[in-house]
């Protein structure tokens, strides 16, 4: 009752507070346009118009240098699929990140957790792991190649030692993909080591001591029933991060190989880039980055869908 | 006190990470050794870690001589710069409005930035050389640049971050008169730098060790950005002078690394926190 008579009585000021409330948000929206306008401006110019426009050339059959192409449907689709070096770029890259992602991922965490557990020396050994991210990853392959190298490098050396002939590794087309494996996994190792760690702390400590209580003794049952579990959501978040990086492997193989020994290197990126940018076939390179970019956000979906549905402990 | 066994499991944990940090530190020991070894001693020992004969200055000279190692640190630097002054400058002010102001577009924008996390620069590549080609921009800092003003994630990063920030402060400030830029600047800025620092090694990080994009836009040391200028130093070394490649891997690798050192804390932190992106 008394509501109905204040505000009865005040019509006028109620709705001259509404109408500077009603203009106040809308001068306030028109500052949020504004303040957002530049990002909304490059987002488009920089991000979705190329996109549209790798769809669009991937059914053309354009090529840098001349100026008329025509439309012509999915024939670049239908090339790619009998295109004998795609084809075995897709399955070395596929072979490169079955082999990287499991030992980064796997490597990381254990080396994670030791330093976790290890109270000597925790800063040390977390920046000596930590070198390889802050490296420029194409000098670190030059010196990879100085190590590897099959007659004055110091691995063959050191297995001549014990009485071992050491491969030519990045020279010959059996070895080839194990040695760049080999470099990624030293750097992805580092990488996933400090996103394991930054998981390690999150973890509340009294749930070990609940699960010690509960009988949990030893270390790898304190291990089997918290550490693991809670950390689900990193280790798929490290797991989804590998793959993809291990997907978009280029820089060694540009430094170290160019995709040789006789095409045992070439990979997915490498393919495009000569393609692309080198024999300027732009359309047909077109149709081969939108494959590309299927892959990433195929990986990326799975990642949403599972962490939705699965790892959630908290 | 307990007394510790020497094989007990802490000694073995102890064992097994130093051997790990070893073979981790390996490349670069043999990256400062090689770099100060005579050609001559590089083909003979290679498992000798102390040279008989220093040669690191004539390997040095050999790096500085060659290609011009002075330019191509500058221009890392200023390629950098200019991305990272660019990315903070258009992100901050749209991710405070689509933190704290009433943004009907708010959703949509996050749909973008979600969709702009998915796309690499792999993927818009071929478009965006394709123009920058048409308008006759390429080999210039402007291209080495550009694609890289907007980061979707630094809007995500800072939208995470000042959705934490309190209402109460930007309310004092707008009684105080501030109109919303002034807002942005003297009041979002200055207490947003723990983002600010951890953007900026993510940034830094990634388009200081970059080969992809100056690969496709530089065709001559004068604007190449130190990965690229390696890769020409190794064409015109025909990659077999590893003394002088050591050299110039080493002069390449250090800023950042000694960054790295210098401030390491906040380098993990900032890695941390930009890696979690997902």
């Amino acid at each position: 009752m008394r509501e109905i008579a204040t505000t009865s009585l005040l019509p006028d000021n109620r709705s001259v507070a509404r109408q500077a409330a009603i203009r106040a948000a809308k001068r306030e929206e028109r500052v949020a346009w504004q303040l957002a306008a530049p990002a909304i401006t490059l987002i488009i110019v920089l991000i979705l118009l190329p996109t549209l426009a790798v769809f669009i050339f991937s059914l053309t059959n354009y090529e840098l240098g001349y100026d008329d192409f025509q439309f012509i449907g999915l024939d670049n689709y239908i090339e790619l699929f009998g295109d004998r070096t795609f084809l075995i770029s897709l399955k070395n890259t596929a072979i490169y990140t079955a082999i990287v992602t499991p030992f980064s991922v796997f490597i990381g965490l254990g080396v994670a957790l030791l330093i976790e557990g290890e109270t000597r020396g925790r800063a040390f050994f977390r920046t000596v792991y930590f070198l390889p991210v802050a490296s420029l990853l194409v000098a670190m392959a030059t010196v990879f190649q100085y190590l590897l190298h099959p007659t004055i490098g110091p691995v063959n050396a050191m297995l001549s030692m014990v009485g071992i002939a050491g491969p030519n590794w990045l020279g010959s087309s059996s070895t080839v993909l194990l040695s760049l494996a080999i470099i990624g996994i030293w750097q992805s190792v580092s990488f996933n080591m400090v996103l394991f760690l930054a998981g390690l702390t999150a973890i509340p400590r009294d749930l070990y001591a609940a699960a010690e209580v509960d009988g949990a003794k030893s270390s790898w049952e304190r291990f089997r029933l918290v550490t693991w579990p809670m950390l689900g959501p990193t280790t798929l978040f490290v797991t989804t991060i590998s793959v993809i990086n291990a997907v978009k492997v280029f820089e060694t193989v540009k430094t170290l190989t160019e995709g040789g020994p006789n095409k045992s290197s070439e990979v997915l990126l490498w393919t495009i880039y000569q393609e692309g940018f080198v024999f300027l076939r732009v359309g047909y390179a077109s149709a081969m980055t939108v494959i590309f970019l299927a892959f990433l956000i195929v990986l990326m979906l799975v990642q949403y869908r599972v962490l939705d549905k699965r790892v959630h402990y908290t | 006190m307990r007394r510790i066994p020497l094989f007990s499991m802490r000694n073995l944990r102890l064992a097994v990470l130093s051997a790990g940090a070893l073979l981790f530190l390996a490349p670069y020991i043999w990256m400062i050794s090689t770099a100060a070894k005579s050609r001559e001693e590089i083909f003979s020992s290679s498992l000798t870690l102390l040279p008989q004969h220093w040669a690191l200055w004539e390997n040095l000279a050999k790096a500085f001589s060659r290609v011009p190692m002075g330019q191509l640190l500058l221009n890392g630097l200023i390629v950098c710069a200019l991305i990272f002054f660019f990315q903070v400058v258009i992100a901050i002010p749209c991710a405070y409005a689509m933190a704290k102001l009433k943004f009907r577009a708010a959703q949509t924008m996050m749909t973008l930035v979600m969709l702009g996390l998915l796309i690499p620069i792999h993927a818009t590549a071929l478009p965006i050389y394709v123009a920058l080609n048409k308008v006759g921009m390429l080999n210039s800092y402007f291209a080495l640049s550009a694609p890289f003003f907007i980061s979707v994630f630094g809007i995500f990063l800072f939208l995470q971050f000042f959705r934490a920030m309190p209402d109460d402060l930007i309310a004092a400030a707008r009684l105080d008169g501030m109109s919303e830029l002034a807002i942005v600047n003297r009041v979002i800025v200055p207490n947003a730098w723990p983002a600010v620092t951890a953007f900026a090694i993510f940034s830094v990080v990634a388009h200081w060790n970059d080969l992809f994009w100056p690969l496709i836009v530089i065709t001559g040391t004068e604007r190449a950005t130190p990965p690229l200028g390696l890769l020409f130093f190794r064409a015109a070394e025909a990659g077999d002078d590893y003394g002088a490649l050591m050299a110039a891997t080493l002069i390449i690798t250090l800023p950042l690394v000694a960054a790295f050192l210098l401030a390491q804390r906040r380098f993990i932190e900032g890695i941390t926190l930009t890696g979690l992106k997902g």
